[in-house]
């Protein structure tokens, strides 16, 4: 190899590293302030577990928490459930309205689902905000994602294994309860994950949707960084973090293909 | 046909309904219904307190019906389209600094050994992963008064003989949020469209004389371009519909669109220019990606 060649090969790993460094240095710099013995996000002054002890004692953290997984379980369950539907349909029927109707959602700005789901619910359902419109909310957004894991997994899977089924008797039940789930098992999973995932995270559609009784996390660390940031925020934003990189990590193991360059 | 034949055929019809009805209903009634009725708001009255005047009513007094008076409100007065003239341009110079920096990495990624390469991806997307409002709020801390990116670069002016800055609170603190959020949605879309490159393209330049400069600006960014637009949408429609963080990172002049909506539905409820300002969103991105595609099909053949 030519030392121009090498030169340039240098420079593509300085600039990824440097975007890398980029990516991870704000997180980490979070990370760090969580245990950081002062109230300020300005020096570092000592190693402390205060934060963290402070986050056990903060009543509303935890209620907002509670309310976060609640709603992630349910939604996630729901849109798994339609999604994983609405990924046979579009495989096996070829549905491309179901395919738009499926994708647009995830394709606008967040906040035009968000805005449009808050005046249908007050206008036309009636409905008091809080747990039940935040949860059809997120349902909403989820199913696209489900739907397109579960539609990729079929698309790469061989078409006579269904057939072979259906030829020796099986009812369209049994060729899905023994034949198409466990196949695409890996693919629900993943997409029940990532429907998890989008949902604890989500804070655009569920501040439209929320009204004025109910909190989640996002929400209440939105409030919290508008009035009065505390190093308490660090401390739940890093459990947050170290969270999702799970979520992502076992996601990758469930189902690489997910991952792999198309999200 | 026979009986059993066209059993058979029903049974998979039924089957084909029990399987894609429960996903289209659903999509129906909290799609398709919401947004149809956000066109219609926008065609009618505000109500006294908030919310939306009725459309049918007895009493004279009342303002009721359909009406274009927010569009027409909207154009009045030049400020709401300078607003969406504003919001384009950081979307487009969100996309360009995130192209900049995604392009190395991407092509890098793409060049690397395949079991490095999955590495790679899962490492862009961990931080991606992470609570939005939580990467927003690092650059809080990174750009505040006592950071030492904010102490280096007054220093700096100092030394100059400038007027201190404040990086918090700016311009600058929202575009540098906005590239850090969305920059994977460039580089995820940009790795994929690079991977596909045949190698023997870049050795056939080199045959024929290329230099380094010349593969690149002739052969790899051309055929990239197709990844650079589809990445190019990824950040530029999101970046449209924000108001978190002008919100939290801006100043009080650092509207976007997002901050317009959002406060015509929570803050003045006035839901009826709240729906227009939000069909006039919906037009401007359709009108963006459609363009985008005919660019992309265009060129796809360089």
């Amino acid at each position: 190899m030519s030392s121009a060649a090498q030169r340039r090969g240098y420079a593509l790993w300085t600039a990824s590293l440097a975007v890398y460094a980029f990516l991870y240095l704000p997180l980490a710099v979070v990370i760090a302030y969580s245990f950081n013995d002062s109230r300020l996000n300005a020096e570092w002054v000592g190693f402390t577990w205060h934060w963290y002890r402070v986050l056990l004692h903060d009543d509303d953290m935890i209620a907002a928490a509670g309310n976060s997984l609640f709603i992630a379980l349910v939604s996630t369950f729901l849109s798994t459930v339609l999604g994983t539907m609405a990924g046979l349909a579009m495989h096996r029927y070829g549905m491309k309205v179901l395919g738009v109707l499926v994708l647009t959602p995830v394709a606008m700005p967040e906040i035009l689902l968000g805005v449009s789901l808050l005046l249908f619910f007050l206008q036309v359902l009636n409905l008091t905000l809080g747990l039940v419109s935040i949860i059809l909310a997120h349902i909403t957004f989820s199913i696209g994602f489900v739907a397109v894991v579960v539609r990729a997994r079929l698309a790469s899977m061989d078409e006579s294994m269904f057939e072979a089924a259906r030829d020796l008797g099986a009812t369209p039940w049994q060729t899905f309860r023994y034949v198409t789930f466990p196949l695409i098992l890996p693919a629900v999973v993943a997409g029940a994950l990532m429907a998890f995932t989008l949902s604890i995270d989500d804070f655009v559609i569920t501040f439209f949707t929320a009204g004025v009784g109910v909190q989640t996390l996002p929400l209440r660390i939105y409030s919290m960084i508008k009035i009065a940031v505390t190093p308490e925020v660090n401390a739940i934003s890093s459990l947050m973090i170290l969270l999702t990189m799970t979520m992502i990590l076992l996601a990758s193991r469930f189902a690489p293909d997910a991952l792999r360059g198309k999200l | 046909m026979n009986r059993a034949g066209s059993n058979l055929l029903s049974r998979e019809r039924l089957v084909k309904w029990l399987v894609s009805g429960p996903p289209f209903a659903f999509l129906a009634l909290f799609f398709v219904v919401p947004f149809t009725i956000m066109v219609l708001a926008s065609f009618r009255y505000p109500g006294e307190f908030g919310g939306l005047a009725p459309i049918l009513s007895t009493d004279p007094q009342v303002l009721h019906g359909l009406t274009t008076e927010t569009y027409r409100f909207f154009v009045s007065d030049t400020i709401y389209a300078e607003i969406f003239l504003k919001s384009i341009v950081i979307a487009l110079l969100t996309s360009l600094i995130c192209l900049v920096m995604a392009h190395p990495l991407a092509l890098l990624m793409a060049r690397s050994p395949k079991k490095r390469r999955d590495l790679m991806v899962l490492l862009v997307i961990l931080p991606f992963a992470s609570n939005f409002l939580i990467r927003v709020y690092a650059w809080m801390i990174l750009l505040g008064p006592q950071a030492a990116l904010n102490k280096l670069v007054n220093s700096a002016l100092a030394l100059a003989g400038v007027a201190q800055v404040h990086l918090l609170f700016s311009p600058f603190a929202v575009l540098v949020a906005l590239v850090y959020v969305h920059l994977p949605f460039m580089i995820l879309p940009l790795y994929t469209n690079l991977e596909t490159h045949d190698p023997m393209l870049l050795d056939a330049a080199q045959d024929l004389g290329a230099n380094a400069w010349q593969r690149f600006w002739r052969v790899t960014f051309p055929l990239s371009l197709p990844g650079i637009f589809s990445g190019a949408v990824l950040v530029f429609i999101p970046v449209l519909g924000i108001f978190a963080i002008p919100e939290i990172l801006g100043g009080t002049g650092d509207m976007l669109v997002g901050n317009l909506i959002k406060d015509q539905f929570l803050a003045t409820r006035d839901w009826p220019f709240g729906s227009t300002l939000s069909i006039i969103l919906i037009i401007v991105v359709l009108l963006i990606t459609w363009l985008t595609s005919r660019l992309g099909v265009g060129r796809r053949y360089v």
